[in-house]
């Protein structure tokens, strides 16, 4: 018998796959696609989407398929048609680096406008874009509060109440006696949560790693992304890379 | 060739006649011809056992060439360019050579260099080239991607590739024949020589090592020049108390008797299969050691410098045995040894052959080696190597054409050497053998591979590797890249290596490194685990980044992960004369009691069938129905089999749970009875069509094989100059976010191309399977049967032993949600 009282997850599978849960009192949905749905407020959030990550390998001798902003962009654009948000937010580092837009290709630009279209885009900016986007339309914030949450691209250290952050990739490792199954996912205590990185190139880094260190007020939950479906995955039940 | 008898005399120099005579030797027959091949300027290859003078004959015309020659005052480059696939046999061989130049007091300087030499011998080595130069295709690539490279070989009189039989058909082949294509480029009247172990069928080896000048049009012809045949090894069967365990991998069951007979030898070699193998047999010999007898271990996840101690120990006539892996398979001469052990199956008959060759290195007098089968299939694939050991049979690897990624990195190097046109390259590209039928379109996509990665979109053009300048000649584009290029250099991959290290304190600091695994290796064991490695039982601590944590543990009975067999598959020569073995009823007899009992019984109960017919077996077992198939195809081709048939059950409504492979048998076992099916249909051919295509785009090994050609095509690389891994924090960028991008954006696009042929080829073996879905057409035998048969008895032992493949990364993340559930509702 435990003296400390088991942290109550409040969590449920969605009929569209994903994780239904609270953050700070909030409803929220975690989307299989990586993004996270505010649906009281009809906001759609993602993070680090890293466009044109690939042309930036490529221009240093690496030439990784050009298809990541595409790829990324479908996956963005089928979220918006489904759910329809009234706003979709960027949270930061939705560039790669500073001249990704110069590199955008036009019919990708044309993707990025159109998602802007009939609604409100917002642009938080990261540190792999500080200035935000120079030609494409949408607003440009550092932070911003919405519906009781704060919305920034770097959390904060130590424990939060209330914010949704990107910026450090999560991923969950998880093994059992068949093997070891590595993916992104969403992290949170209840009180904050983490969004995993949206980007078709963007990597993971496993939150056991000492960067998400102190940022929970009790062993958090993963959302770990399947092709369908989040799964829910205990603090316990995760492993180091 | 009539001429070498008499000419003979005349071949050889009075100085080199005299030290042979002083050694009381003379100059073989076979050593002669080789020396009346270059005097000819003819290319050619000298097929020959083990310790038959194979490198002496291989270098003796270059020696007395260069013996020969008028001082000079001034370098004059390499005159022999010396090509071995192993680094330690270079500097093996550099050793044995320095014999006969010291002895002889000939005016030639050797030298050996590797990926191990050091900067400053190396920066020498350039600048004062020696006249025969020993070293490895990786450092011969890099040449080639040198800008001196032109000037440095133009005087090369003469390349050697050695234990060619080793190389000719994989990647690292295929780098080697364009290497010696833009040699050839550099020195037009190179000889070529190739010295091999006994093959099947030399004409592949001798296509690979020719080449098709670009003005003849025709291929220059390489001669084969035959050693003599040595003496017949003597090669017994180890037969336990007569008896042979029904299944098992280890030979657990005759450790005792090999024991023995290592106590009645002067040096053994004992061959293992696998990693596994060789830690478990190594345990248990030093368990019974009571003479504590020097028995040492050897194999590749070893500590380089753990290894080059035992082979220095074994060098110097210390070791009583060695309990290796294929890491001795090659020539390295050791001297002492006197019988070669194999435990468990050989799975070929010239791997058996090299290993065998490992004993005695004296023509005349014939080695012993010792087979150990650990199960009764095993029995029969020992009793047909034996007889094809015999009969003087061999398998071996059939021509490949030349890899497209391969192809790709060696035309960046050649860019970074000096400008190239394009027409000129594809003529000196399909001189070489592996690439003679390279179409001219595939060449060019290979060269927009290098340049812009080859995309359907065109928006890299900016950023090319490889330029056209004004003058129409293609080079690299800055210096920059030509220094990432030479850093990325290379057709051997191996899988990510994690450290073993000693656990200090409760930190979770690692402490002395004991070896290196491959990643996976631990992937079944949790902390506190028990396993055993370099020969002794640790405990699993952690695994921190790179580092996996161990602590020593007393555990005697330690917990092993289960070792599926040998990453070698049975070679399709064998497994027909094991078919053939069972088949014929008169043949038992050579067999023991209990294998002739058990093959009794199995016609007595099922079926024995033809060499070309296929045995199937359908029976229930406890609440499952099993359907058991005996192809002996490898366990690469069934596990594809498997995975294909599984596929089409699920579709005929009979509901399959799962299934198990080994080199011999397929068993697939499901809710419903596997009887009254249409066997015809369920192994038709066309399952190499949709099913295999739909399979294995989803599967893990297309990416695993598509990560391999990422990085030998230069489209990812392994490092970057001066680039040290961010402290703290590790993003791991996979190469599969970029397959699953690739595959839906550009399914046709070149790498895809390559690591398709990789898989179907490497790691799921599809030719095999489509020639063993040939042979049986219109002959499967069914038996219907009530119980399990006496064959099924070993595949059926191996089911929980194996992971289950596909898709068991959502139900493992399933199951961790249900743990939580689990927990959240008690």
């Amino acid at each position: 018998m435990s003296a400390l009282p088991r942290p109550a997850y409040d969590f449920a599978v969605s009929a569209c796959g994903g994780l239904r849960t609270t953050v700070a009192g909030v409803q929220v949905l975690m989307r299989a696609s990586g993004a996270l749905w505010l649906e009281a407020s009809r906001v759609l959030i993602v993070a680090d989407l890293h466009l044109e990550k690939g042309s930036a390998y490529a221009a240093r001798g690496q030439m990784l398929p050009p298809y990541d902003t595409r790829e990324t962009l479908g996956r963005l654009a089928a979220e918006a048609e489904a759910l329809r948000p009234d706003a979709i937010v960027l949270l930061g580092d939705t560039f790669h680096d500073g001249r990704s837009e110069e590199r955008l290709a036009a019919d990708d630009a044309a993707r990025l406008r159109a998602l802007a279209q009939g609604r409100t885009l917002i642009w938080v900016v990261g540190n792999h874009d500080a200035d935000g986007p120079r030609a494409l339309p949408g607003e440009i914030a550092d932070e911003l509060v919405l519906a009781g949450l704060t919305l920034r691209h770097e959390p904060q250290a130590g424990p939060q109440f209330s914010e949704v952050a990107g910026h450090l990739h999560p991923a969950a490792r998880v093994t059992a006696t068949r093997g070891t199954v590595r993916r992104r996912c969403f992290i949170s205590d209840g009180e904050r949560v983490i969004l995993p990185a949206f980007g078709a190139y963007a990597g993971g880094l496993n939150v056991r790693d000492a960067a998400f260190a102190g940022m929970f007020i009790r062993p958090p939950l993963a959302g770990a992304l399947g092709p369908h479906r989040v799964h829910a995955v205990g603090w316990r039940s995760l492993t180091g890379d | 060739m009539a001429e070498d008898a008499g000419a003979g005399p005349h071949l050889l120099p009075d100085r080199f006649a005299a030290w042979f005579a002083g050694r009381g030797w003379s100059a073989r027959a076979h050593q002669l011809e080789m020396i009346a091949k270059a005097r000819a300027g003819r290319d050619a290859l000298l097929i020959a056992p083990t310790g038959g003078g194979k490198t002496l004959a291989g270098f003796l015309p270059s020696l007395i060439e260069l013996a020969e020659r008028p001082p000079s005052n001034t370098p004059r480059g390499i005159h022999t360019l010396y090509i071995s696939p192993l680094k330690a046999l270079a500097v093996d061989v550099e050793r044995n050579l320095m014999a006969p130049i010291l002895q002889m007091g000939l005016p030639i300087v050797a030298e050996s260099r590797t990926g191990d030499t050091g900067i400053s011998r190396k920066q020498r080595q350039r600048v004062r080239p020696p006249d025969i130069l020993l070293t490895t295709p990786e450092q011969l690539a890099l040449f080639c991607a040198w800008e001196g490279a032109r000037l440095y070989f133009e005087n090369l009189a003469c390349v050697i590739v050695d234990e060619i039989h080793a190389i000719h058909a994989s990647k690292r082949g295929d780098l080697l024949a364009l290497a010696l294509a833009r040699l050839q480029i550099f020195a037009p009247n190179m000889r070529r020589v190739g010295l091999s172990a006994t093959v099947d069928d030399p004409a592949v080896i001798q296509r690979w090592l020719g080449f098709t000048p670009p003005e003849a049009g025709e291929e220059r012809a390489v001669d084969l020049v035959r050693g003599p045949a040595g003496a017949q090894p003597i090669v017994d069967m180890l037969l336990s108390e007569g008896r042979v365990p029904w299944a098992g991998h280890t030979a657990q069951h005759a450790m005792a008797e090999v024991y023995d007979v290592i106590r009645g030898a002067k040096t053994a070699l004992v061959f293992v299969n696998t990693r596994f193998q060789a830690e478990f047999a190594f345990q248990e010999l030093w368990r019974l050691n009571e003479d504590n007898l020097p028995i040492a271990l050897h194999h590749g996840s070893l500590a380089a410098e753990q290894r080059r101690k035992v082979e220095a120990a074994m060098a110097r006539g210390e070791l009583r045995a060695v309990v290796c892996t294929s890491t001795l398979d090659l020539g390295i001469d050791w001297g002492d040894v006197d019988l070669v052990i194999q435990l468990a199956s050989p799975k070929g008959a010239s791997r058996m052959v090299q290993r065998i060759g490992r004993a005695n290195h004296r023509l005349d007098e014939p080695s012993r080696a010792l087979f150990v089968p650990a199960n009764r299939f095993e029995m029969l694939e020992c009793q047909a190597a034996r007889e094809a050991i015999a009969e003087n049979r061999f398998d071996g690897d059939a021509a490949r054409d030349g890899a497209l990624d391969v192809l790709a990195q060696h035309i960046m190097g050649l860019a970074c050497s000096e400008p190239f046109d394009l027409l000129r390259l594809y003529d000196e590209v399909t001189a070489a053998g592996p690439y003679c039928d390279l179409a001219y379109e595939d060449f060019e996509q290979v060269v927009d591979f290098v340049s812009t990665g080859g995309y359907a979109l065109k928006t890299y053009d900016r950023f090319r590797r490889i330029v056209k300048g004004q003058d129409g000649l293609w080079r690299v584009r800055d210096a920059a890249t030509a220094q990432r290029h030479r850093l990325n250099v290379g057709a051997i991959l191996s899988p990510a290596v994690l450290s073993v290290r000693i656990a200090m304190g409760k930190s979770l600091r690692g402490g002395r490194k004991i070896g290196e695994v491959e990643e996976g290796y631990l992937e079944m064991l949790d902390p506190g685990d028990t396993f055993v490695f370099a020969g002794q039982v640790w405990k699993l601590v952690a695994v921190t980044g790179l580092d996996v944590l161990v602590s020593p543990a007393a555990d005697k009975d330690p917990k092993m992960p289960s070792w599926g067999g040998s990453k070698f598959a049975l070679s399709t020569f064998l497994a027909k004369r094991v078919r053939e073995l069972m088949f014929d009823e008169a043949h038992w007899q050579v067999l023991p009691a209990d294998v002739r009992e058990w093959l009794e019984m199995q016609k007595d109960r099922s079926l024995i069938v033809g060499e070309d017919e296929l045995l199937l077996e359908t029976f229930p077992r406890g609440r499952r129905h099993f359907l058991v198939c005996y192809p002996f195809e490898g366990r690469l081709a069934h596990t594809t089999l498997a995975m294909l048939l599984t596929r089409r059950l699920e579709r005929m409504g009979a509901a399959p749970l799962g299934f198990v492979c080994n080199d011999y048998a397929v068993a697939v076992w499901a809710l419903k009875p596997l009887d009254g099916l249409d066997y015809d249909e369920l192994f038709d051919q066309d399952m190499l069509g949709d099913d295999l295509e739909a399979w294995l785009a989803e599967s893990f090994m297309m990416k695993r094989a598509f990560k391999g050609c990422a990085i030998i095509g230069g489209l990812i690389e392994r490092r970057f100059p001066g680039e040290h891994q961010k402290s703290g924090r590790q993003v791991t960028f996979s190469t599969d976010l970029i397959y699953d991008v690739l595959r839906r954006h550009q399914p046709d696009h070149l790498l895809l191309r390559c690591a398709r042929q990789d898989a179907a080829t490497g790691l799921i073996d599809v030719a095999r399977l489509g020639q063993l879905l040939n042979r049986i057409k219109g002959r499967i035998r069914h038996a219907a049967l009530d119980h399990l048969s006496p064959f099924s008895v070993p595949i059926l032992l191996e089911i929980g032993k194996e992971r289950s493949p596909g898709g068991a990364g959502e139900m493992i993340l399933s199951e961790a949600e249900d743990d939580l559930i689990a927990e959240a509702t008690q």
